[in-house]
């Protein structure tokens, strides 16, 4: 009740007959574009820095493995907005970093790249803490015992470690993908509210809120199908993965 | 072919074995939980790099600690089977009997032909286009025989092949290794815990206590004239270890005297056991008057019917390992048998047979 409630209040909303036109406005078009262009860009960011993290976390055994793993996971109960302002102070123009790059002439803070940034940075943790539990289940007696029938390690990963993590990688990664479309505070502290360059579809909704409700709505259930989907193939791929 | 010389020394564990076994033989380690049996299989498979040690197969060194040799396990010619089937779950059983094959560069066609003989040979063929997660405990470990058999490895390992299948399927695959193990052609380590799988199963025994090689030799010898507690109690024999004195009888390390009938010369001082079988024991509530005969004040510890028989299992006292007694249950009922009671376990000299430990 307490999720589907909204829901249908906010379908009760949507204005079917201008709904068409309100979804395919040019401003909606570039948001939309621009989202999925960022999610996809930040999902293989985190596809990028997120296995490798995952392997440490899953196979290795050290002092302060659980302090890293908290630390990794820290975005994940962070509020975006403080993540925001993290980055700002990292790449921002007076930030840690920030300042040796604009030497060279790069400049992230308030681009489309710091969009894919603010998005790879909260959406990580959920491709690590997926990608971790599909590593953990699949175990390393599956790879000795591979070994000892013969299997080179190259053949071990390729006949038995990959396709036993595939799935908690496809969750993961589709999960990243999710909560990057869905990134709100962290973008708009991080990377501010431009047309065609830094406003995602959430800021979009956000913004037409003020000028025309009906679009803010019709954008949300645009966003309401684009999760249902998510949550529909995560699941349909069966219970691989910790999430 | 000179089969398997392996030594495994690994410090954290407490463990230095060294065990030899023939080509074409089977040869079971028997052991109690912890006693390094699991481990010495680990370090002769290059899943883990002893502290000191040695693995030769056939001539080839796959260990040499002192030249800090370690040939990577898939270069080594052996397959392990454990406890669990351990089947790759995302292949169908015929699949995973292919693996070998497939990962040792036989083409598609051959691997395929080697996964249906071998399936064949566990009468799995019904269970081929299965998924592992559709199969019994009992028909996963058959898979799971037909993969390793597969490899077609110099060394077979097997680590407690049964120990995770229910009474009522483990003597199926014991039968079906029997099958597949006896042929005379397999080379293969057995680590067991069951005397059942050392008799139906085993040319040899080495019995592993603590890390370290208490006694070896072939199944019967071992398990009819035990040297060691361990494998006394695998057979079910009531052993005593102690010394020889001077009237050729046991003397205990707590002192009592042990008499028995021995078929060979006792030296005094030689290190020796003195064995009974646990029928041969009689129990009295008090202390009969009598020929040689052997005594042991006993407090019971367990009492266990066993249909026509009941056992009492006496508490470990520290200088030999519990002793049993079984008796009818007419007995134990006019004795009026409860755990705790103080009783006197009784054996005839001419039912105790004496023999030294060679060591």
């Amino acid at each position: 009740m307490f999720v589907i409630l909204p829901l249908v209040a906010m379908l009760g909303e949507v204005e079917w007959s201008r709904f068409g036109a309100l979804i395919t406005s040019e401003s909606s078009v570039a948001a939309l574009k621009l989202s999925l262009k960022t999610a996809t860009a930040s999902t293989i960011v985190c596809i990028v820095l997120g296995v490798p993290m995952a392997a440490v976390l899953a196979r290795s055994s050290f002092r302060g493995l659980s302090v890293l793993r908290s630390l990794i996971l820290l975005p994940l109960v962070l509020p975006p907005v403080v993540g925001g302002i993290a980055l700002l102070y990292t790449f921002g123009r007076k930030g840690l970093l920030g300042s040796e790059l604009e030497m060279l002439g790069i400049r992230i803070a308030f681009s489309t790249t710091a969009v894919v940034l603010a998005q790879a940075f909260v959406a990580l943790p959920f491709l690590v803490v997926s990608l971790e539990g599909a590593m953990r289940t699949a175990g390393q007696r599956f790879e000795a015992v591979a070994a000892t029938l013969g299997a080179r390690p190259t053949t071990v990963l390729r006949r038995v470690t990959l396709p036993l993590v595939l799935p908690g990688l496809l969750s993961g990664a589709v999960l990243a993908f999710a909560r990057s479309l869905g990134e709100f505070g962290a973008t708009l502290t991080f990377a501010g509210s431009l047309e065609g360059v830094t406003r995602t579809l959430p800021l979009e909704i956000y913004l037409q809120r003020e000028a025309d409700a009906d679009a803010a709505v019709a954008l949300s259930l645009v966003l309401v199908v684009v999760a249902v989907v998510i949550v529909v193939a995560v699941r349909g791929r069966g219970s691989a993965g910790t999430l | 072919m000179t089969g398997l010389r392996a030594h495994a020394a690994v410090a954290g564990r407490g463990v230095d074995i060294e065990i030899d076994a023939a080509p074409g033989t089977v040869t079971a380690i028997l052991g109690p939980n912890g006693a390094g049996k699991s481990t010495l299989l680990s370090v002769i498979a290059g899943l883990q790099r002893p502290d000191r040690g040695r693995v030769e197969l056939d001539g080839r060194l796959l260990t040499d600690t002192e030249r800090g040799l370690a040939v990577a396990p898939h270069k080594r010619g052996m397959a392990l089977l454990a406890q669990e089937a351990l089947l790759f779950p995302h292949m169908s059983a015929a699949a995973n009997v292919a693996f070998a094959p497939r990962s040792t560069g036989r083409s598609r066609r051959e691997a395929k032909d080697i996964a249906a003989h071998w399936l064949d040979a566990v009468d799995a063929t019904a269970l081929a286009d299965r998924k592992p997660g559709e199969l019994s405990g009992g028909q996963a470990q058959r898979v799971a025989v037909a993969r390793a058999l597969a490899a077609e490895p110099q060394l077979l390992l097997l680590d407690e092949p049964m120990a995770s299948l229910d009474v009522s399927t483990a003597p199926a695959l014991r039968s079906l290794l029997r099958r597949v193990l006896r042929t005379g052609q397999q080379t293969a380590l057995l680590v067991t815990h069951d005397a059942l799988d050392a008799l139906a199963l085993a040319d040899r025994v080495v019995v592993v206590e603590g890390g370290r090689v208490v006694e070896e030799g072939e199944v019967r010898q071992v398990l009819s004239r035990p040297r060691s507690a361990f494998a006394a109690r695998v057979a079910g024999i009531n052993l005593c270890s102690g010394e020889i004195d001077a009237d050729a009888n046991l003397v205990t390390e707590s002192g009592d005297v042990v008499y028995g009938a021995s078929d060979e010369v006792l030296a005094p001082g030689v290190r020796a056991v003195a064995v009974f079988r646990p029928t041969a024991v009689a129990v009295y509530s008090e202390l009969p008057h009598g020929s040689p005969r052997n005594h042991f004040p006993i407090t019971v510890a367990e009492i266990e019917n066993r249909g026509d028989l009941v056992r009492l299992r006496g508490e470990e006292d520290g200088h030999h390992a519990a002793l049993m007694a079984d008796v009818t249950p007419a007995a134990a009922a006019d004795l009026d048998l409860t755990v705790g009671a103080s009783v006197h376990f009784v054996v005839k000299a001419t039912e105790t047979s004496i023999y030294p430990v060679f060591n």
